[in-house]
């Protein structure tokens, strides 16, 4: 019998919150974390409350870098959520980021070199849990989130694994602030998705847990994590395709398993560049889902990369146990090609399922299908 | 006999077994390489290091292999890149790092930020072949065949995928590389460990 996968406990780290309910809420009732710093708008979580989240939780935490830190805030606390015994051989431990620990770079803050790279500091989580299995980092630039829950979800069907910790995290740092400026990417202002006047992305902090379990059925009201399928446009490394198509064609992979009329929403990568957001709309179009409410969250929380697939998979299982389409903040008139279903507000659906898409450089792009099984 | 693989490092190309000839080490016998077994694809000499030694690496097997580019739309979904490495862009994070270090000589670039990305080899060699189908960078602590194994077998559980252009790739500085790249098709699953193994133990890692 092929073995399913079901999400069994989840956790969102954000300025809005250190649980998943709490974002929720929080968003659902249109509060951002974005706010005016210093010549950028960015959303970032609070230094003190991290430490403070630490020491209720038991995490030493003069021994780990700010990003080592949320990982572990947000892992340890869905774990616990989780009931599992994450020091257990069968259970491997993902790691989704684009640049982990690469402050260290400019300012060490007495941390041994070697942390920067990406496996030492998953080690580093992985060894805070004793588990005995050497982690496996998911870099695929703003993708990475999306492609870690797809490995996860292979691994554990493949039988060698029952349970899989799957986190995704980055930290703001002047490496990436400046990097996505010299883009020319970054709006002065908060972002505005799939809007006429966007006019660039914010950059934000996040750190999103899921634990996954290997089983032979997904009981009623549990989520399913179906199916999900990685494309590269082959197009250019930091362009987005003129014609959608590695999005369009993960789309249609994952449509293999559910209908779009059974689909509560799309949750969009929606940075609200000029390029990003036309190249979604022609990929929605192409795969026939015009007419599928679309929702995206960067106006809440701003581009959280290694973190965004993990934390919007997160938000997108709430709202539909919650009969929701989230508002698109920021948005306010059409300003795609091809029309997409978004809005700036609520909306009610009965769907049980959705699908999260994200895009990034490297001509790479992912959907998944995450499904609450049973009927209302 | 293990075939299909290519090995470049520093100061050595091998092709299954062959020992490819070169007068340079370094950066320098990368671009060597490139014009003598490649020489028509110019976007080579803006790559980055990590993206010019998985160019180079994939060339030199796809040239053994003797496949022709872009054989339809069918194959070009089938084929997955799925590479693997310890230290990611670190020497391009190292690069741009130090282009923003100091306040007023102060210069990021856009070309030389988007390869602080280590998945941007998986895109150049997609982009080169146009393939369309899965591309993945894993990060790992170290070479450890089993672990590469098993990832590239997970590969196939995308029912479109039949081959993966797989394969290992570090550097820790420009003239400091270690790469190996081989074809796993959906058939040749068996013995894949043992087959990496093999060929790993062949290079310094």
């Amino acid at each position: 019998m092929e073995r399913l996968v079901q999400c069994i406990a989840d956790n969102v780290v954000s300025p809005l919150g250190l649980d998943s309910a709490s974002n929720y809420q929080s968003v659902k009732a249109g509060k951002s974390g974005l706010q005016h710093y210093e010549g950028i708008a960015m959303s970032k979580i609070d230094r003190m409350a991290v430490d403070v989240a630490c020491k209720r939780l038991d995490i030493p935490s003069d021994r780990y870098t700010f990003f080592e830190k949320i990982l572990l805030v947000s892992s340890v606390q869905a774990v616990r959520n989780s009931g599992i015994d994450a020091s257990s051989e069968r259970v491997l431990f993902i790691v989704s980021t684009t640049k982990g620990n690469v402050s260290l770079l400019g300012s060490p803050a007495g941390f041994p070199g070697e942390r920067v790279l990406l496996g030492v500091a998953a080690r580093q989580v992985s060894d805070f849990f004793g588990n005995p299995n050497s982690p496996l980092v998911v870099c695929n630039a703003c993708i990475s989130g999306v492609c870690a829950q797809i490995e996860a979800m292979r691994a554990l069907k493949s039988g060698r694994y029952d349970y899989a910790v799957v986190m995704g995290a980055d930290e703001q740092s002047q490496f990436i602030e400046s990097g996505f400026k010299s883009f020319k990417a970054v709006s002065d202002d908060f972002c505005r998705p799939f809007d006429r006047d966007r006019k660039g992305l914010n950059l934000g902090e996040c750190a999103a847990t899921v634990v996954l379990k290997a089983s032979d059925s997904v009981p009623d009201d549990c989520w399913e994590l179906v199916t999900g399928a990685i494309r590269n446009d082959a197009n250019h490394i930091s362009g987005p395709s003129r014609t959608g198509e590695g999005s369009y064609l993960a789309l249609m992979e994952t449509l293999r398993c559910c209908r779009p009329e059974d689909l509560a929403f799309v949750n969009v990568h929606g940075t609200a560049t000029a390029y990003n957001d036309e190249m979604e709309s022609i990929a929605l179009y192409r795969a026939g889902l015009t007419d599928v409410p679309v929702t995206g969250l960067k106006g809440y929380y701003g581009h959280t990369m290694g973190a965004a697939g993990i934390m919007e998979s997160i938000l997108s299982m709430y709202a539909v146990r919650d009969h929701t389409v989230l508002a698109t903040r920021g948005f306010a008139v059409q300003g795609t090609t091809y029309p997409v279903s978004v809005s700036p507000e609520l909306r009610v659906t009965d769907g049980r399922q959705f699908i999260k898409l994200l895009s990034g450089f490297g001509g790479c792009n992912a959907a998944l299908l995450y499904r609450l099984n049973g009927t209302w | 006999m293990v075939k299909d693989y290519v090995i470049l490092e520093s100061d050595r190309a091998v092709v299954n077994g062959r020992v490819l000839e070169h007068e340079t080490a370094g950066s320098a016998m990368l671009a060597e390489l490139y014009r003598a077994h490649i020489a028509d694809w110019p976007k080579f000499f803006k790559m980055d290091t990590l993206s010019k030694v998985g160019f180079v690496a994939s060339e030199l097997l796809l040239k053994e292999l003797g496949e022709t580019r872009h054989e339809g739309e069918e194959f070009v979904q089938s084929r997955a890149v799925v590479l693997f490495g310890t230290t990611a862009s670190l020497c391009a994070d190292r690069n741009y790092q130090e282009t923003i270090s100091d306040r007023d000589n102060y210069y990021p670039s856009p070309a030389l930020f988007v390869y602080t990305l280590p998945n941007i080899v998986t895109g150049e060699i997609a982009i080169r072949n146009h393939y369309r189908g899965e591309t993945s960078f894993y990060v790992v602590e170290k070479a450890d065949a089993a672990q590469m194994a098993f990832h590239l077998s997970c590969a196939f559980a995308d029912t479109v995928t039949e081959s993966v252009l797989a394969g290992w790739v570090d550097s820790r500085h420009n003239d400091d590389f270690q790469a190996f790249f081989t074809l796993v098709r959906r058939d040749e699953l068996e013995g894949l460990e043992d087959r990496l193994k093999t060929i790993m133990d062949n290079l310094n890692i």
